[in-house]
């Protein structure tokens, strides 16, 4: 059976099978075709978000806790309009790192929230795979807003749907052959993991750029190319995407200053010209400025695409809770069989 | 009370070297009176070992807990005790009734917390805690960062007489990683570093303990090339030696997909060519000890995030059925795996146990080398279930149990 919001264009298996998982922990449980679908699903949410009147009631009666357990403003804003746009009971939950980060109260508190029957819980936190952990224990869809250094899949997912749009790619589109550049804190970003793992998987070709400290070892076993050297990384490149460095990082533990930062690493109109002439910029926020991106590459009136990411994550993040709450829902050819449990079964 | 002497008959005896041979072997006062082609006097208690081997009783050396089912299930009749207790044991009188605290069925061997506090600054209490029934000094779970002090500690140690036990990894290298550098850390976000940093801190201690004129045991030696220093040294004669647990030569970082915790350990795991360089190097002989690392956690513990969890694995039960996969494997044979498992350990500790042969402590264990068996967190022995090789099938099981000629299990 066809789901009312299944496209009925045969790109995908039916019903409950085009998106198999009860939980989105990262995008590295997704096949490609999972992760299209999820663009794909995005793409109507982009299209009411640009209406006045932008509230569904798909989710009515639904409870969704955003429980945040590391600080953020942009992301749990996103996911509480995206909750709040789809008519679901929208919940956060700040637990300030340093209360909830040791032994038990972790687990306690995901047993909690399940007692209180949210209908999914989109969790954000210090440790890389904490989320993960949390899924194991609860009975509703777990969405990772982000855990430690691992993964951020709605941030991935928004910023591809970014790229096909700025591309002026349709529906249904991968990103083969587009050069992707991420430059930054490769080693401490979850942003650039999950992005590496959904930009590969649809065909880009992606390079990664930081100075020895931060760059991850090993990295060219996620498919990527590395690079020392931000102009050689800038060649041809199609999108540049600068990840924020935190401060207490370039006062001389990994990078000796600022200034010396933006010297090698920062994306200044100059060295924008090493990339395609009309390449697109994006960043996934909150901006240094001056540091590693300058104002005016950032505020870019066409190429820059910060902004329109913004955009993009409330739409992305809608898709997301409407997808894992099918099954709840009991949308017609989501019932629980083949729903595959990822955090169980893999345990 | 002295117990009647007692005569195992019916076993295949583990001697120094050779494969097992038919034997009895007979104990009088606590220590082995001889063995080999003899018959029990008249009236000895006899035990009929109906073909099974007959070992020495397991030396482990290093362990962070008594743990004393888990010990005697898997047949460890002597544990060498870390100092990383709460309170640490850098104090005489901690390490006196640690000592005592097994006995009389489990021989407890302190280890002397090498400075006070294990804080790797100023140089703990030694002799009196040698005196005290410590059998070697430990710098615990942690590196001594501080050469100076390192070297100082091993200069005393060396008069004492007295193995210093070291934890090998360069803390300014290794930081808050609970990970090794490379593509499943990388992966995972893990806080990760490099396997060097245990070379590092090898190659520094090596030339510290030849300098002092020391003797030192790398307690965990896991990397190729902290191995090829330690086969370096001991080729120009040094007193260098060096072990390993089971989970080094069996498990590689890619146990770690899916944040198992039971995975988090110290030293982490490595990467798979580390992993076959350490069978090379227990096979060559490079490596002399195999212990179990022995740490039983709750979940209280381990029940966390990956990085926020505590390192360590209950060992104590797999350590024997592991080590025999090696003797399947065809590494090492029988004899060389009581070897590692008993008689270095012993000799380390300065302890007569480890090798059946007349006059040493009769610590005899009675195994079954085939006998299959399933690893099952959720029912060990232990007081604790964190073990890596859950639901692994193995092979290998202790059917009795002997402390000073006295049957304990």
């Amino acid at each position: 059976m066809q789901s009312p919001n299944h496209p009925s264009t045969g790109r995908y298996p039916a019903g409950g099978l085009a998106f198999p998982h009860r939980d989105l922990t990262g995008i590295g449980q997704l096949a490609r075709h999972e992760i299209l679908y999820l663009l794909d699903e995005a793409e109507q949410w982009v299209a009411l978000n640009r209406q006045s009147q932008k509230k569904t009631d798909l989710l009515s009666g639904l409870t969704i806790i955003n429980a945040f357990f590391e600080n953020s403003t942009r992301t749990l804003l996103s996911f509480e309009i995206a909750g709040k746009r789809l008519g679901a009971d929208v919940v956060n939950m700040h637990a300030a790192t340093s209360s909830v980060k040791k032994g038990e109260t972790l687990i306690d508190t995901a047993m909690t929230l399940n007692a209180m029957r949210a209908d999914a819980i989109v969790i954000r936190h210090a440790s890389s795979g904490a989320v993960r952990l949390i899924a194991e224990k609860v009975d509703c869809p777990v969405l990772n807003a982000g855990d430690g250094q691992h993964e951020h899949p709605t941030q991935a997912l928004l910023d591809a749907l970014t790229m096909r749009h700025a591309m002026g790619l349709p529906a249904g589109s991968d990103l083969n052959g587009l050069k992707v550049t991420i430059c930054g804190d490769i080693l401490h970003s979850r942003v650039a993991r999950s992005n590496i793992l959904s930009l590969t998987a649809l065909g880009a070709d992606v390079r990664v750029c930081a100075p020895p400290a931060l760059m991850p070892a090993e990295i060219e076993a996620m498919g990527v190319t590395a690079f020392f050297d931000f102009d050689a990384a800038l060649k041809g490149a199609n999108v540049v995407m600068m990840l924020r460095l935190q401060q207490e990082r370039m006062s001389g533990q990994f990078i000796p200053s600022p200034r010396e930062y933006r010297h090698l690493y920062g994306l200044t109109p100059e060295r924008l010209e090493r990339a395609e002439p009309d390449a697109f910029i994006m960043h996934p926020g909150p901006m240094n400025r001056g540091i590693e991106i300058d104002s005016t590459v950032a505020d870019h009136p066409t190429r820059s695409l910060i902004t329109r990411q913004v955009e993009m994550g409330v739409a992305i993040r809608m898709a997301c809770l409407e997808v894992l709450t099918r099954r709840a829902r009991r949308v017609p050819g989501w019932n629980s069989e083949g729903a595959s449990d990822d955090a169980g079964a893999a345990a | 009370m002295i117990a009647r002497p007692l005569t195992i008959t019916g076993g295949r005896l583990v001697l120094a070297e050779g494969a097992p041979v038919p034997g009895a072997l007979r104990c009088e006062g606590g220590r082995i009176a001889a063995l080999g082609d003899i018959a029990p006097q008249p009236g000895d208690e006899i035990f009929d070992a109906k073909g099974a081997v007959v070992a020495p009783g397991l030396v482990d050396l290093g362990v962070f807990a008594i743990d004393k089912p888990a010990f005697h299930f898997g047949g460890i009749t002597r544990a060498g005790l870390m100092p990383d207790q709460s309170p640490p044991l850098d104090h005489p009188a901690r390490v006196r009734f640690a000592a005592q605290s097994g006995k009389p069925d489990l021989w407890v061997h302190p280890l002397a917390a090498a400075t006070r506090g294990l804080e790797g600054t100023e140089l703990a209490e030694l002799a009196l805690m040698r005196d005290a029934g410590a059998r070697a000094v430990s710098t615990g779970r942690g590196w001594i960062a501080d050469s100076g002090v390192m070297l100082r500690l091993l200069r005393y140690c060396a008069m004492l007489g007295l193995v210093v036990v070291c934890h090998a990894e360069d803390a300014g290298i290794t930081g808050n990683a609970v990970a090794t550098a490379g593509d499943v850390a990388t992966r995972l976000g893990l806080p990760s570093a490099p396997a060097e940093a245990e070379a590092l801190a090898v190659a520094r201690d090596i030339a510290l303990a030849e300098l002092a004129g020391a003797q030192i045991h790398f307690r965990q030696v896991t990397t190729a090339r902290a191995l090829d220093l330690v086969r370096g040294a001991k080729a120009r004669g040094l007193k260098v030696t060096a072990g390993v647990t089971p989970a080094h030569f069996m498990l590689s970082d890619l146990e770690l997909v899916g944040f198992r915790t039971f995975c988090r350990l110290s030293p982490p795991l490595r990467q798979e060519a580390d992993r076959k360089a350490v069978i090379a190097a227990i096979a060559d002989g490079t490596i002399d000890v195999i212990s179990s690392g022995h740490d039983p956690r709750g979940p209280e513990d381990k029940r966390l995030p990956f990085a926020d969890a505590e390192p360590g694995m209950a060992g104590a039960e797999t350590l024997l059925p592991l080590t025999l996969t090696l003797v399947r494997d065809g590494v090492i044979d029988m004899a060389r795996a009581f070897a590692l498992l008993a008689a270095n350990p012993a000799r380390l500790l300065g302890v007569a146990a480890g090798v059946l042969e007349p006059g040493r402590e009769a610590d005899v264990a009675i195994l079954d080398p085939a006998r299959p068996w399933i690893v099952n967190s959720a029912k060990m022995a232990a007081a604790a279930g964190n073990t890596p090789f859950d639901r692994r099938p193995v092979e290998g099981r202790v059917l009795a149990l002997f402390k000073g000629g006295k049957q304990i299990s």
